[in-house]
């Protein structure tokens, strides 16, 4: 297989027995993002140089005889919300277009000490808001299978790249699905770990009570590895949980017998294609074959979901972007004769449709008089929510969904209707409200060749069982399928 | 049922420190009434004695001690300043 089509593990191995140099796998990263970036757009800046000369340097503790790590000069690209010392951090804003960060978050600082391999901040929707990468001041990425399509969003670019071969694995974030709804559309594995189990410090805040940053990778081992990297207490970030973090890597047995699987009707409903549809339930059939026991069941709050999340990710996000105002950082209308004429100018400059639309919901839903029946109302039907999930997780071990209600969409087809938009995240969302873990992994291609995500989710801090049965399946499913770029 | 109006909109952008032209209040209007009608039906739900969700574990107040701590220079938090003076911010004039 090609090298910029290995897996981190596999490249780890062929490291330890001296067969590759991290110079060659850093190359042939560069080569293929040469060959496809073009018509991908995958990455907003790419970090090339600063890549080959930490390669160098990789290949001198190799040759010193140092042990290797398991992301040691493995090339992987972050989303640009998530700050990178000395490096553009833009957050595909007009807003933060020329925004250094002065501190590494702390998920970098980890990855540092892997002596990972920065290939470049990949391309988002703008501040993380969106379903299709359409949203980015620096243009759409487009679906690696198929470039008349979206990626998916907003972790379009941290998808889009890890799938055509740009880096091994990359990081993204996730506040309604933006790692695993793009991870489906474009075929490779992505994770949303617990909430609180990865620090946010440094991640760009969107919805401060609904933010994960989590991997995507090609295999579900990648997956287990970055999270033993990623995940753990952070003091600099207050709501990081302090519980001890397991061996995520112990997780991957392929074994599933009498494990409890639940399907959730609400998230088997209408709109979902009938493709999708069809996959899920040949991979229930699998999953009996392999002695899962498969039940169906109700969460009826879910029904309501996407409203609470509609309410909540905006409220959240109109406090966050309160502090982009020309003042301290990113762009200023400098124009403006006045403070608040400065203010508005800057905003109405910097910010693109969608976040300013967001920005509204959320001042709407907070001000006086609707508070209480917007954002407060949300917040105790999301406790609704959490509870549903409670007695779901007293019965079983994991819930099985799909990850998206569709496979990806043509660029353009749902920009000029918001809320259409919005019921693409249908089935990721309701995990967020309840700080669930949850992966979605390959489950096959549609008729059309085009990648179906499967979605599993995990009761609280119960990520064993997610990677158990995600392992499991994606050994049984056996999907290898490549976008023919 | 108009949930919103274009003057609910001014006002809210007002708040929000946004500005948008005549066309665009037009368009912002229509699609955040669509959107808030959605929404809306989480009014239907029963939630008489459910508290609000606040963090989804069980975690409160995290407090630490009041410890001083190196933190970052004043040459670097000016780094990404678009305007400075004399170690500080620079603004347009307040009105």
């Amino acid at each position: 297989m090609e090298i910029h089509y290995l897996t981190a593990h596999q490249l780890k191995d062929r490291l330890e027995k001296r067969q590759i140099s991290c110079a060659e796998i850093v190359e042939s990263i560069h080569l293929r993002i040469e060959e496809v970036d073009d018509r991908l757009n995958s990455y907003i800046r790419l970090e090339k140089e600063s890549a080959l000369s930490r390669a160098g340097k990789v290949d001198k503790l190799i040759g010193a005889g140092s042990d290797i790590e398991d992301f040691m000069g493995i090339p992987i690209a972050i989303k640009d919300n998530i700050c990178t010392k000395n490096i553009t951090t833009t957050c595909a804003s007009r807003i933060l277009e020329n925004y250094i960060p002065i501190y590494n978050a702390t998920v970098i600082d980890r990855l540092e000490s892997q002596n990972y391999i920065l290939t470049g901040k990949a391309n988002m929707d703008e501040f993380a808001m969106g379903s299709s990468n359409e949203n980015s001041y620096f243009g759409t990425v487009k679906n690696p299978w198929d470039t008349d399509r979206v990626p998916g969003g907003s972790s379009g670019g941290p998808a889009a790249c890890v799938a055509a071969g740009e880096a091994v694995c990359s990081l993204g974030s996730d506040t309604g699905g933006s790692i695993r709804q793009p991870a489906s559309l474009c075929g490779v594995v992505g994770f949303k770990p617990t909430y609180g189990m990865v620090s946010r410090y440094g991640l760009v805040a969107f919805a401060s009570s609904l933010d994960q940053i989590g991997p995507l990778t090609r295999d579900v081992e990648d997956c287990a590895a970055m999270l033993n990297i990623i995940c753990g207490h952070d003091r600099k970030d207050s709501t990081s949980i302090n519980v001890e973090v397991p061996d995520y890597k112990s997780f991957l047995k392929a074994d599933i017998k009498d494990m409890r699987i639940g399907v959730p009707k609400e998230l088997m409903v209408e709109g979902i294609d009938r493709e999708v549809k069809e996959a899920v339930c040949r991979i229930i059939k699998l999953v009996e074959d392999m002695g899962g026991i498969v039940e169906e069941i109700s969460l009826p709050s879910l029904e309501y979901a996407l409203s609470v999340y509609y309410i909540i990710a905006p409220s959240e996000a109109s406090s966050n972007l309160s502090r982009f105002d020309g003042v301290r950082y990113g762009y200023r209308d400098v124009e403006a004769r006045t403070l608040r004429e400065m203010y508005r100018r800057t905003r109405a400059e910097g910010f693109g449709d969608e976040v300013k639309r967001r920005i509204m919901i959320g001042t709407y839903c907070l001000s006086a008089g609707y508070y209480d029946a917007y954002y407060e109302k949300a917040q105790r039907v999301r406790t609704l929510v959490i509870n549903d999930f409670k007695k779901a997780f007293e019965k079983f071990d994991v819930l099985i969904s799909p990850t998206s209600p569709t496979t990806a969409f043509k660029i353009g087809e749902k920009m000029e209707d918001p809320l259409t938009m919005y019921l693409s995240d249908i089935c990721t969302i309701p995990v967020n409200l309840a700080g669930l873990p949850a992966i979605s992994i390959p489950a096959g291609l549609s008729g059309s060749k085009l990648p179906i995500g499967l979605q599993i989710i995990g009761n609280v801090l119960r990520e064993d069982n997610v990677l158990k049965v995600a392992y499991s399946l994606e050994k049984a499913i056996g999907f290898t399928g490549r976008p023919g770029l | 049922m108009e949930r919103i109006s274009k003057d609910d909109v001014k006002h809210v952008a007002e708040l929000a420190e946004l500005e948008f032209g005549e066309k665009d209040i037009e368009k912002i209007t229509s699609q955040l009434d669509r959107i808030l009608d959605h929404v809306a039906n989480v009014s239907s739900v029963n939630t008489e004695g459910i508290p609000p969700t606040s963090h989804i574990l069980d975690i409160k107040n995290v407090f630490r001690e009041d410890m001083a701590e190196k933190s970052v220079t004043q040459e670097s938090a000016l780094k990404n300043a678009p305007d400075e003076a004399n170690d500080g911010f620079k603004v347009p004039k307040i009105d």
